[in-house]
């Protein structure tokens, strides 16, 4: 992994950290409400909708479609090259279940609204550990 | 029983505005000083009439520029006796100062509020430029995400640039607006900026020279995003019926809108084509009789270009996904189109791109001025004649966003 972009890495904490670490099992967890079943991004002590306490990590399916996009073209940090795909993938699990990410496995030019992704983790270590930066491509098995 | 619109117990006395420029080297403070003490001569009072002081974001050393002076620092240069003050990041963006001014002087906390905001963005980065300051770069690799920015750093996306253009792009995508149309943002303001002779970048643009430069974030350009800069404003926000004591007549402040009712963020916002605005925007017109066809002027914030078409669909001033065709071609938005059906005279000093990043606080002064008809040579006029009566200030994007509606006493 010596050769990997730059990436600036997440702090992280007991809150955080089944969202930064569940691609060590190849699963991207998000929070969810056990009395009402609201998935929660980013992590929240409580349900925004019935307010329970009771919110437990649990995966996704890891799939969802590309609400939006954007080219990034700016060199902002030596060592992440442009131009790269920054974009918001909708989860299917909840309508507006969503999360900042960057798009792999395709060109800039082919990426469109509403394309079918799944996840796909990239191991980072770090100092206290390694975290999984969760990134989207192309998904072969969406209909 | 009716809500009080206690705006209405305040008005904007007096404006000011420091030396302006890119990379002047000058200490912050001093612009700041500048300011105010422009701000407080023009309302024809004295710095023992202000008791009051208000800021936006307060004194932060990061990023490098993006503040460095706060309410202890002017207050004690000028050596004030305040009666309430405030100085912070959250609020309803950078306007939201002045918003705690008006409700401090209408809840009878003080008589006279100096509210400032000074940015020195372009020294502070030096040669370096913004490259120099992108959160998590150099320091050693120290640096760990926390907060909002834990979702956004690892993915590259470190900039507003990156985030407004996902909400530009779903734009396009969704309503069929193309960079030929967005281009009149900058076309219009650089053509206003022409003539205002305290403006950094006069030279003509054309919409060759829009398409033409490089690409920040798709679908942004280079000219989509505004330009460090150097410099203070500074407002004076005074009780209405201090008017008498005034040196000319005061800005009455008919209408505010503070509202975020959508999930404060970048990437959660319910709606990506508009956010915040469009809370702002209908909570300040709930408060008035007037409509959009009575501005004549609209100081709308374009730190980046793409935020003054989410405001210009979410004051009403065309409909939801019709900011594309409003402003193609210049016409419904030159300072020429004050008072004219269908129109408003649109950022006449020149906006952030071409007359400083002066962070929302140009916009108001840029209407409080042309409502004073001070604005010399780009000096906007409704058909009949007369100056401006109403005009709109309004600044912040995203999931910030205040709106002043300001009329002419």
């Amino acid at each position: 992994m010596a050769d990997q972009p730059f990436r600036v890495l997440p702090a992280v904490t007991v809150d955080n950290e089944h969202f930064w670490r569940g691609g060590a099992e190849g699963e991207l967890r998000l929070l969810r409400c056990e009395t009402c079943g609201t998935w929660i991004h980013p992590p929240q002590p409580r349900c925004p909708t019935c307010l329970s306490d009771r919110v437990v990590p649990c995966a996704t399916s890891g799939r969802g479609t590309v609400l939006t996009w954007t080219i990034n073209r700016q060199p902002w940090y030596p060592g992440l090259e442009p131009p790269y795909v920054v974009a918001i993938v909708e989860l299917v699990e909840q309508p507006d279940l969503r999360l900042t990410t960057n798009l792999v496995g395709i060109a800039p030019e082919d990426v469109d609204f509403g394309m079918p992704v799944r996840v796909t983790f990239e191991e980072y270590p770090d100092r206290d550990g390694s975290v999984w930066l969760p990134f989207f491509e192309p998904d072969p098995e969406a209909t | 029983m009716a809500r009080r619109i206690g705006e209405r117990d305040a008005v904007i006395s007096g404006v000011g505005q420091s030396q302006i420029g890119r990379r002047i080297y000058r200490d912050p403070l001093g612009l700041t000083l500048d300011a105010c003490l422009e701000a407080i001569e023009h309302a024809g009072l004295t710095r023992s009439d202000i008791d009051g002081l208000s800021t936006y974001p307060g004194n932060m050393n990061v990023p490098p520029g993006f503040s460095g002076v706060g309410v202890a620092e002017v207050q004690d240069a000028l050596r004030l006796e305040l009666d309430w003050f405030a100085g912070g990041l959250e609020l309803p963006g950078q306007l939201g100062s002045v918003a705690n001014a008006v409700a401090a002087v209408s809840a009878g906390l003080c008589d006279h509020v100096l509210c400032f905001r000074t940015v020195w963005e372009a020294s502070a980065q030096g040669d370096a430029g913004r490259a120099s300051v992108t959160v998590g770069s150099g320091g050693g690799g120290g640096y760990r995400a926390t907060g909002f920015m834990q979702w956004t750093l690892p993915f590259g996306a470190p900039s507003a640039a990156n985030w407004i253009g996902m909400m530009a792009n779903l734009h396009f995508h969704r309503y069929g607006t193309t960079r030929e149309q967005l281009a009149w943002i900058a076309l219009n303001a650089r053509r206003n900026a022409e003539i205002n002779p305290n403006a950094i970048y006069r030279t003509p643009m054309t919409l060759d020279d829009y398409l033409g430069v490089r690409m920040i974030s798709d679908p942004l350009c280079l000219y989509d995003c505004d330009v460090p800069a150097d410099g203070s404003t500074a407002v004076v926000v005074s009780r209405a019926d201090a008017a008498p004591d005034l040196r000319q007549p005061p800005v009455r402040i008919e209408a505010m809108g503070t509202a975020l009712h959508g999930r404060p963020s970048w990437d959660q916002f319910d709606d990506l084509t508009t956010m915040a605005v469009r809370d702002a925007a209908a909570m300040m017109w709930a408060r008035t009789d007037l409509e959009p066809g009575d501005v004549h002027v609209g100081e709308l914030y374009d730190g980046f270009r793409f935020l003054t078409m989410c405001w210009l669909e979410a004051l009403g001033f065309c409909g939801k996904g019709e900011s594309g065709p409003f402003v193609d071609g210049g016409e419904r938005i030159a300072r020429e189109a004050a008072g004219r059906a269908g129109s408003v005279a649109l950022n006449t000093h020149g906006g952030q791109l071409s007359a400083g990043r002066l962070h929302g606080y140009g916009m108001l002064h840029e209407a409080c001025v042309q409502l004073w008809g001070e604005a010399g040579e780009r000096q906007c006029t409704v058909p009949s004649g007369g100056l401006p009566e109403v005009a709109l200030a309004a600044a912040g994007g995203g999931p910030l966003a205040a709106s002043l509606l300001l009329t002419r006493s």
